[in-house]
C-alpha cells in the first residue's frame, strides 16, 4: 500500500462496484496496470452492486438463462414508458445493443447466473439473475481483477481530484487515514451517486429527506462527483431527484438492501402518521407501484405511512423480514402503530363501507373496486375486517441520485473546453443521461457493465 | 434490531436467519436448502432440522451473503445450520451421549482407535487358532465374525433409531421408490456440492469456487463404497461358493478393495488438506477436531488395508492385521456417533425433500 504513491499508475479507477470492475478488467486485459481506489472496507466492497440481483439483457432468442426473445425496440420502449422520453436515445440504444455480448462476457469474467427467482417469473425474459446475487458478481469480478493484476486499495476515499486545463494528473486520496497523491495517466469515475450524503440530499430535495432511509450503500458520497461538477465537468440528470420506493420504516438508516421491501400494499389499507389514507393502494401490481410509493410516502407528514391489513391477507405477498405489528382490534394496533385510534377505525370503517362484493385475484388486476370512496381503491379492495389485523410501516427508502456527468459514446466525460484528454466515466456516476427518470429493473447494472466496459478499453486506447 | 438479542439456541438462531434468507431469495440457485426454505413462511424447529440437514456445507451462500457481518443481520447460514445439524446428531444418537463425545474430541476418537487395535492384538494372542489359511492363520474364520457382525449390526440397529426420530421430527411421510430414487442420485451425484451454476462450492479457495471438496468426497465416498463391497463379495465367495480366502489380485474381493482402498487414502488425506485451508467458523467449530479425526480414521481404514496387502507373506502380518481390523473395527462402533452418521441423515434429508417436491 504504501507504493500506490510512488507509482505513475497507468489508470486510476475512482469507485468498486460493477462498473469500476468492467474497466479495470477491460483495461488490464489491453496490458494497462490499473489502481482502483475502493471507498468501502473490503467486507462492504462493490457499491451498490452488492445490493443487486439481475442484469437487464437484450437478446434473440433463448440466451443463457433467458428465455424467448427481447429485442432492442421492446427493450427501448420499455426504458421510454418508465423514463416518459428523459432519456438520450443515442446511448441508451448504445447501451441495448450492446448488453447482449455483455452477458457472454461476463460469464466469461466469472459471474455465474441463475434462473429467474421465485416471485419473478416476469423477468424470466428480460432479466439474467446473478447466482448469489450481485455479492457474488462482485466477488467473481474482484477474483478475476486480482488475477489480471489490477491494484485494489480498499478504505480509499478520494478527496479531490487534480485537474490541469482538460487532463487529469492525479487525485488526493485517503487511505489508512493518511492523505496521499495518486498520479495516474487516465481516470475513470465509477463512484456512484451521492445519496449518501444526507445533507447533500437535504439541501437538493428538502429538509425532509433526512427522514428517508438509503437502500444501499453508505459509502456513495458524490465526492468525485462534486469535484468534476466544480470543475465545470457537464451535469446530466435532474439534481434535485432521486429514486426512492417505499420500503419497511423499520430498516437501518443504510445498507438494508432486497429484504427491506414490502410488498402488501396493495392489499392493504394505507394511511398516514394521522390516520388518514392519500392514494389508491390498488392502482396496479406491486413491481408497476413500489417506486411512486416512495415519493407519496415522502411527500406525508414525518415522511411515513402504514399499511393495514388483516389476517386474510397475510399470507398474499412476500413474508416481510421484520414481523409485522399485530392486534385483536385496530384501536390496540393503532396504539401499537403509535396512530390515532379513533382515526384508524373511521378511515377504516369507511373503507370496508366502499367495498363491493365481488371475485378477489391477488395475482391481477381483479377490478375489486371500492364505490364512492375518495381517494378510491381500484383493485383488491376487501373489507378489513378479520382479525387479528397486522400493520407495517412504510418510509422512502432511496436507491440512487439521478444527477451526474455527461458523456458520450465513448463515455469520456465532457467539460467547459469539450471532452476532457483522459476522463472517463461509467456506472451510476453517468446514468443521468439514460434513466432521466424513473427506473427499469436490471437497467443499472446493464449500464455500468455497458460503459464500464466501454470506459476501459478507451482508456487503454488512449492513455 | 438484532444486535441486543439474548443468546439464542442453534434452533432459534438458524430460524432467524432462515427467515431474513426468506425476505431476500437471492441464493435461491445454490442448493437444495433455499427452495425447501421458500416454499415456506414459517420455520418449525422440524423444518429448521430438515433444512440443517439438507445443507452440505458448500458456503456459496455465505460468500455471495451481502448481510454478514459486519452488517447488523450477521448471517452466518453454513454456521447457522451446521450447528443444528450437529446438535440434531447428537439428539437423535441412541445412546446420545456417546455422540456428544465422539462427534466433538478428535482425543476421544483417536482414543477409541488406540483401543480397538489393542483389542485386537488381545484377539490374536488369546484366540490364536490352530492352523489355517493366509489372515485366518492369525485369526479364525468363525474368531472374525463373532467379532464383526455385532459390529456391524449393533451400529446399524442405533442409527435406525436414530433415524426414526429424524423422521419423525421433521414430519416425513411414507417413502415410496420415486422419493429414494431422487435421493441416491442426488446423493451420488452430490448435486448439492455443485454449486449450481457455478462451478463446484467455496471452501478451501474462499469466495473462489472450486471443485475440489466435491471431487475429494466423492474419492471417499465410491472408495468406501468399493471398499464395502469388496468385504461383501468375499463374505459371499466364502459362504455361498465356499471360496476361501486368501483371495489373489484378479479375484473380485481384491478387484473392488485395492482400487477402493487407494480412492478412500486419496479422498481422506484431500479433504484434510481441505479442511485445514478453509475457514473453521463456516462450519460448526466445536466440532473440527472430531470430523478431522473422523476423516483421518477413515483414510487409516483404507491405508491399512493397502498395506497388511501389500505386506502379504512378511512377518509384519500379524501386527498389520491387528492394526488394519482395529481401525475397521472402532469406525464400525463409532459409526452412530462420528461425523459418519452425516451420510445417513443426509440420505434421509434428500428423501424427504424429494417428498416436499412432489407434494
Amino acid at each position: 500500500m504504501s507504493q500506490l504513491d510512488q507509482t505513475h499508475w497507468d489508470l486510476v479507477i475512482v469507485g468498486g462496484g460493477n462498473a469500476a470492475l468492467c474497466a479495470a478488467i477491460e483495461a488490464a486485459e489491453a496490458g494497462m496496470r490499473p489502481l482502483i481506489l475502493e471507498a468501502a472496507p473490503k467486507p462492504y466492497r462493490g457499491g451498490n452492486s452488492r445490493h443487486t440481483r439481475n442484469f437487464r439483457c437484450m437478446h434473440h432468442g433463448p440466451l443463457s438463462v433467458l428465455t424467448g426473445t427481447y429485442d432492442e425496440e421492446e427493450y427501448f420502449d420499455d426504458l421510454l414508458r418508465v423514463t416518459k422520453g428523459e432519456t438520450d436515445e443515442h446511448l441508451a440504444r448504445l447501451a441495448i445493443r450492446t448488453s447482449e455480448d455483455c452477458l457472454p462476457w461476463m460469464e466469461a469474467h466469472g459471474v455465474a447466473f441463475q434462473p429467474s427467482l421465485s416471485g419473478t417469473l416476469s423477468l424470466s425474459r428480460t432479466n439474467a439473475f446473478f447466482l448469489g446475487g450481485g455479492k457474488a458478481l462482485v466477488n467473481a469480478y474482484y477474483n478475476t481483477a486480482e488475477d489480471l493484476g489490477v491494484t485494489v486499495a480498499y478504505e480509499a476515499e478520494v478527496t479531490q481530484i487534480h485537474v490541469q486545463d482538460d487532463r487529469f494528473e492525479g487525485v488526493t486520496a485517503r487511505i489508512g487515514g493518511e492523505d496521499m497523491r495518486i498520479e495516474g495517466k487516465g481516470l475513470i469515475l465509477a463512484s456512484g451517486g451521492f445519496q449518501a450524503d444526507l445533507d447533500w440530499l437535504a439541501r437538493a430535495w428538502g429538509p425532509s429527506a433526512k427522514n428517508f432511509l438509503i437502500r444501499g450503500t453508505p459509502y456513495n458520497r458524490g465526492v468525485p462527483l462534486k469535484q468534476m461538477l466544480d470543475k465545470g465537468a457537464d451535469s446530466v440528470g435532474d439534481p434535485t431527484q432521486c429514486h426512492a420506493v417505499a420500503i419497511d420504516g423499520r430498516a437501518a438508516k443504510f445498507d438494508g438492501g432486497i429484504v427491506t421491501r414490502l410488498d402488501c400494499v396493495p392489499f392493504s389499507v394505507v394511511v398516514n402518521r394521522d390516520g388518514d389514507r392519500f392514494y389508491d393502494e390498488g392502482e396496479d401490481v406491486w413491481p408497476k407501484r413500489y417506486a411512486i410509493w416512495g415519493r407519496l410516502v415522502a411527500a406525508q407528514p414525518d415522511q411515513v405511512a402504514y399499511a393495514i391489513i388483516d389476517a386474510k391477507s397475510l399470507e398474499l405477498f412476500m413474508p416481510s423480514v421484520y414481523p409485522p405489528e399485530k392486534a385483536d382490534t385496530l384501536e390496540g394496533l393503532a396504539q401499537k402503530l403509535g396512530l390515532p385510534g379513533n382515526k384508524l377505525r373511521e378511515t377504516v370503517d369507511a373503507f370496508n363501507a366502499a367495498c363491493q362484493p365481488g371475485a378477489f385475484h391477488p395475482t391481477e388486476l381483479d377490478g375489486l373496486a371500492t364505490d364512492g370512496l375518495e381517494p378510491p381503491k381500484t383493485n383488491w379492495a376487501r373489507p378489513i375486517t378479520e382479525p387479528p389485523f397486522y400493520g407495517y410501516s412504510l418510509r422512502p427508502g432511496v436507491t440512487f441520485t439521478y444527477l451526474g456527468l455527461k458523456v458520450d459514446d465513448t463515455a469520456r466525460v465532457s467539460g467547459p473546453h469539450g471532452r476532457f484528454a483522459n476522463i472517463w466515466a461509467a456506472g451510476e456516476i453517468m446514468a443521468g443521461s439514460i434513466l432521466g427518470q424513473g427506473y427499469l429493473a436490471g437497467f443499472g447494472m446493464t449500464i455500468g457493465t455497458v460503459f464500464g466496459r466501454i470506459a476501459g478499453q478507451e482508456a487503454a486506447r488512449h492513455v | 434490531m438484532f444486535d441486543q438479542a439474548p443468546k439464542l439456541s442453534a434452533t432459534e438462531e438458524a430460524r432467524r436467519q432462515i427467515e431474513i434468507c426468506n425476505a431476500c431469495r437471492y441464493c435461491e440457485g445454490y442448493c437444495a436448502v433455499f427452495p425447501s426454505a421458500f416454499s415456506q413462511r414459517a420455520f418449525s424447529d422440524g423444518d429448521i432440522t430438515q433444512l440443517a440437514s439438507l445443507c452440505h456445507n458448500c458456503r456459496g451462500c455465505y460468500y455471495a451473503c451481502q448481510y454478514t457481518e459486519p452488517h447488523e443481520f450477521a448471517l452466518n447460514l453454513p454456521q447457522a445450520l451446521a450447528e443444528v445439524r450437529v446438535e440434531s446428531w447428537e439428539r437423535f444418537a441412541w445412546p446420545g451421549a456417546f455422540a456428544r463425545i465422539f462427534q466433538q474430541s478428535g482425543a476421544a476418537l483417536s482414543a477409541a482407535l488406540v483401543i480397538g487395535i489393542a483389542a485386537l492384538f488381545w484377539a490374536l494372542t488369546a484366540l490364536a487358532p490352530e492352523s489355517g489359511e493366509g489372515f485366518y492363520a492369525y485369526l479364525s474364520h468363525s474368531a472374525m465374525v463373532a467379532i464383526f457382525l455385532p459390529a456391524f449390526l449393533l451400529p446399524l440397529a442405533a442409527i435406525g433409531i436414530g433415524l426414526r426420530r429424524y423422521w419423525t421430527e421433521v414430519g416425513g411421510a411414507r417413502i415410496r421408490w420415486p422419493h429414494l430414487k431422487e435421493a441416491l442420485i442426488d446423493g451420488a451425484k452430490l448435486k448439492n456440492l455443485s454449486g449450481g451454476a457455478a462451478e463446484g462450492c467455496n471452501f478451501e479457495k474462499g469466495d473462489r469456487y472450486s471443485q475440489g471438496r466435491r471431487h475429494a468426497h466423492q474419492a471417499v465416498f465410491w472408495g468406501f463404497m468399493l471398499c464395502f463391497a469388496s468385504t461383501s463379495s468375499g463374505t459371499v465367495l466364502h459362504y455361498v461358493f465356499d471360496m476361501q480366502a486368501p483371495y489373489g489380485l484378479f479375484s473380485l474381493p481384491k478387484l473392488l478393495g485395492v482400487p477402493g482402498g487407494i480412492l478412500l487414502v486419496l479422498g481422506a488425506g484431500l479433504l484434510i488438506r481441505l479442511k485445514l485451508k478453509a475457514d473453521a467458523k463456516l462450519g460448526a467449530p466445536r466440532v473440527w477436531g472430531g470430523e478431522m479425526a473422523f476423516v483421518a480414521l477413515l483414510g487409516l481404514t483404507g491405508l491399512s488395508g493397502l498395506v497388511l496387502y501389500a505386506a502379504t507373506g512378511t512377518a509384519l502380518v500379524a501386527p498389520l492385521l491387528a492394526l488394519h481390523l482395529g481401525t475397521v473395527l472402532t469406525f464400525f462402533l463409532t459409526t452412530p456417533y462420528s461425523k459418519m452418521v452425516h451420510g445417513f441423515y443426509r440420505m434421509a434429508s434428500l428423501v424427504r425433500d424429494a417428498q416436499r417436491k412432489e407434494a
